[in-house]
């Protein structure tokens, strides 16, 4: 029997989900391989779990939703979260830091009929997971790995080193130092194929923190460079900003002359 | 008399959560509500703040399949808010890069989402089987879209490349041009798509519709332009019978009612109070007349030179664009000179911009104001979907008379199929759509 697939979204832009659709030479193959159960976004036949793999896109901003996870795990025998939102919160997650109230009000003129948590949570802070795909959006070539492993039953193997390390490989000029533009490479998971400094640009973090970042000796340069702790703060505090390595990095800066208020205001 | 509640949980084949809900007593319709369940993601509160640079990259993400349409409405309003021009080159490559959105997105509607609906099958992928040259080609036609947007900007999906006052770097000659021959291919594989979908079997149904677009004196209108209003009457128009409101007047013209069952904000006409139609169809009908050649003799035999107000018909219009996309993208792709420099620079003021430019399904509002050290105090956005909701509802209410005796499940799916016709974007408009129904 064909491994069953269900795609599940919460809080997010879709971007993760269509990167499978995306997949456009791989897509009827993956779709040859695998039972697609429950992926609303590409068909109108739904089936009932239980399913052999989830993918998880958004993360959980609502009381509803922390109930849904909880019941798409209980049908999931793997759940692998897809993308930033998922892994790390979301661009969403800045309200995390800010007056909830305020954010409502900012956007509906009548805040009494929306119902929604004050922050926005990764998927592994309400259940178990056991895979993650970073990135904002995921790379669909990590994502028919991810398919293709488990298909041959195997772990999927994707990379921990930094974007740096796949600058030096692609033979980018290193936008920091030749231009003194910051960039998050040093300390950003590598995943995307290091595109941003390919385009002379410093990378914003989108894969989220490499492990065993040296997040202190990255924005410590930043500092020297001029960039306002407040600013550095707010440079963190994106896509993956409620990341761990981001969050306490952000806060540590926010913390200094440059309080929290000040980066938000 | 008999009443049923018929409830569409989770609408399939359209972008991000909603649901659809219709309360009937015999074939009245007594309520009838395209829930947005999808949560909200506030997107204009958490910019507040923020440098304007970050602007673009941060609005790309409401949503994964017009990242693009965000980022063109965002640097325009925030240039203008900062009194930046951009050079021709810039405009250009602009231009190129929302041809690839519209052909990305639209490849995607027609084949993958929209044309099951017409052929009778649950997905575009279970189509393959039937149809393996038609969903080969569709695939074919996205992918090329999706390089193009890469070429361009670094990835397909939330490009990084767009910058206020320009592009952070041209591309390189050699990689757009590399793109040419498969561009020519599309072409005829989009003529090919426009009598593919033409030959589709439509309801016979109609809507007085008040169509909005922009519309632009000698172009298709994708960055900017004019608000058109063409009300719904005989007779070919072509923009010409159309009222024309300029973008700074659009929040004084369109309000945005919040409404109890949705996350979305709902868009009429100040003064009537009047729904409109934003997208495709509209677009085509405003503006048929600055078509490229092919696209716009298509538009002329397959009656876009004329009032249609058949939504069901969108997906031949959408088929029309891509014609259009391909073509313009060919002739900005084969006289392609590098933007130098590739942005403009400016200086931070304190000030207000705004701007409206065409996403692939409609018209996008954004206005920004930014204070001197260049941070964002206020932004207001406005989405296709968000304007098209009110229009959704009441044409949905003109069609379950059509299909009132039909069981539950089938009413539901018609009912379905209408709300995909307008290819709506959930994500988007959250700050925006649940289709339930309710036999009363
Ligand atoms: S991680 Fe980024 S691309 Fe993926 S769903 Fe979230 S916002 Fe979209
Ligand atoms: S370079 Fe950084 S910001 Fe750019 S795509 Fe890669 S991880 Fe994302």
């Amino acid at each position: 029997m064909k491994p069953k697939l269900a795609v599940f979204k919460f809080a997010s832009c879709d971007g993760c989900q269509l990167s499978l659709l995306d997949a456009e030479d791989h897509l009827l193959a993956v779709a040859g391989a695998l039972d697609i159960a429950f992926f609303p976004e590409a068909t109108s036949r739904m089936r009932a779990g239980p399913y052999d793999v989830a993918l998880v896109e958004g993360s959980i901003t609502t009381a509803h939703d922390a109930e849904r996870i909880r019941a798409v795990r209980r049908d999931a025998k793997c759940l692998i979260t897809i993308g930033a939102c998922a892994t790390a919160g979301g661009i969403q997650s800045l309200k995390n830091w800010a007056d909830h109230t305020d954010f409502i009000r900012a956007v509906y003129a009548t805040p009494e009929y929306i119902a929604t948590l004050a922050t926005s949570t990764p998927i592994a802070d309400h259940v178990h997971v056991d895979f993650e795909l970073r990135g904002c959006p995921i790379n669909q070539y990590q994502l028919i790995e991810v398919i293709q492993s488990l298909l041959a039953g195997r772990r999927p193997r994707t990379p921990s080193h930094s974007v740096c390390i796949d600058c030096k490989r692609r033979g980018t000029v290193c936008v920091l130092v030749a231009r003194g533009e910051p960039c998050l490479g040093p300390v950003t998971q590598a995943g995307c194929g290091a595109i941003c400094p390919a385009y002379d640009r410093g990378c914003y973090a989108c894969f989220g923190p490499a492990a065993q970042a040296n997040l202190a000796g990255l924005t410590a340069r930043l500092a020297s460079d001029g960039m306002r702790p407040g600013r550095i703060a707010q440079s963190l505090r994106t896509f993956n900003g409620y990341a761990p390595a981001f969050r306490e990095e952000s806060d540590r800066l926010a913390d200094g002359r440059d309080r929290v208020d000040e980066v938000r205001r | 008399m008999t009443e049923r509640t018929i409830q569409v949980e989770i609408l399939t084949r359209v972008e991000g959560e909603g649901g659809l809900l219709l309360k009937l007593r015999g074939s009245d319709v007594e309520r009838i509500e395209l829930r947005i369940y999808e949560p909200p993601r506030f997107f204009e509160a958490l910019l507040r703040g923020r440098p304007l640079e970050d602007v673009p990259d941060i609005t790309a993400r409401i949503c994964g399949i017009c990242p693009v349409a965000y980022q063109m409405s965002s640097v325009h309003a925030l240039e203008q808010a900062l009194g930046v021009a951009v050079s021709p080159e810039v405009r250009r490559l602009r231009r190129l890069l929302y041809c690839g959105e519209w052909i990305e997105s639209h490849a995607l509607h027609v084949y993958l989402l929209n044309a099951p609906d017409f052929l009778g099958f649950d997905s575009g992928l279970d189509m393959a089987s039937r149809y393996p040259e038609e969903v080969s080609r569709g695939l074919r036609m996205k992918k090329h879209g999706n390089q193009l947007i890469e070429a361009l900007g670094g990835r397909s999906i939330h490009p990084i490349n767009v910058a206020v006052g320009g592009f952070y770097r041209s591309p390189r000659r050699d990689e757009l041009e590399r793109l040419i021959p498969d561009f020519r291919w599309c072409v005829d594989a989009a003529i090919e798509t426009v009598r593919w979908t033409a030959s589709f079997d439509f309801p016979d149904f109609s809507r007085d519709y008040q169509m909005v677009s922009l519309i632009h004196d000698t172009e298709y209108p994708m960055n900017e332009g004019d608000v058109g209003v063409l009300e719904a009457g005989p007779g070919p128009d072509g923009g010409r019978g159309a009222e024309r409101i300029p973008v700074a007047e659009y929040e004084r013209q369109f309000r945005e009612d919040h409404v109890a069952h949705s996350t979305a904000l709902h868009s009429v006409r100040v003064g009537t109070g009047r729904p409109y139609l934003v997208g495709p169809l509209a677009r085509v009908q405003l503006n048929w007349e600055h078509l490229s050649p092919t696209a716009r003799e298509l538009a002329r035999e397959f009656g876009f030179d004329r009032t249609c107000g058949n939504p069901f018909r969108t997906i031949v219009a959408r088929s029309i664009e891509l014609v259009h996309a391909y073509e313009e993208a060919l002739e900005i792709l084969g006289s392609y000179e590098p933007a130098r420099p590739a942005r403009n620079t400016y200086a931070y003021r304190a000030g207000a911009g705004c701007a409206a430019t065409e996403a692939p399904r409609g018209l996008l509002f954004h206005r920004y104001t930014v204070d001197e050290g260049g941070r964002v105090r206020e932004a207001r956005i406005v989405p296709p979907t968000s304007q098209n909701q009110g229009q959704i509802e009441a044409d949905l209410r003109a069609w379950v008379p059509h299909v009132a005796t039909a069981d539950d499940a089938t009413l539901a799916r018609q009912c379905e199929n209408l709300v995909r016709c307008y290819d709506p974007c959930i994500s988007c408009s959250t700050h925006f759509l649940n289709v339930r129904v309710e036999r009363a």
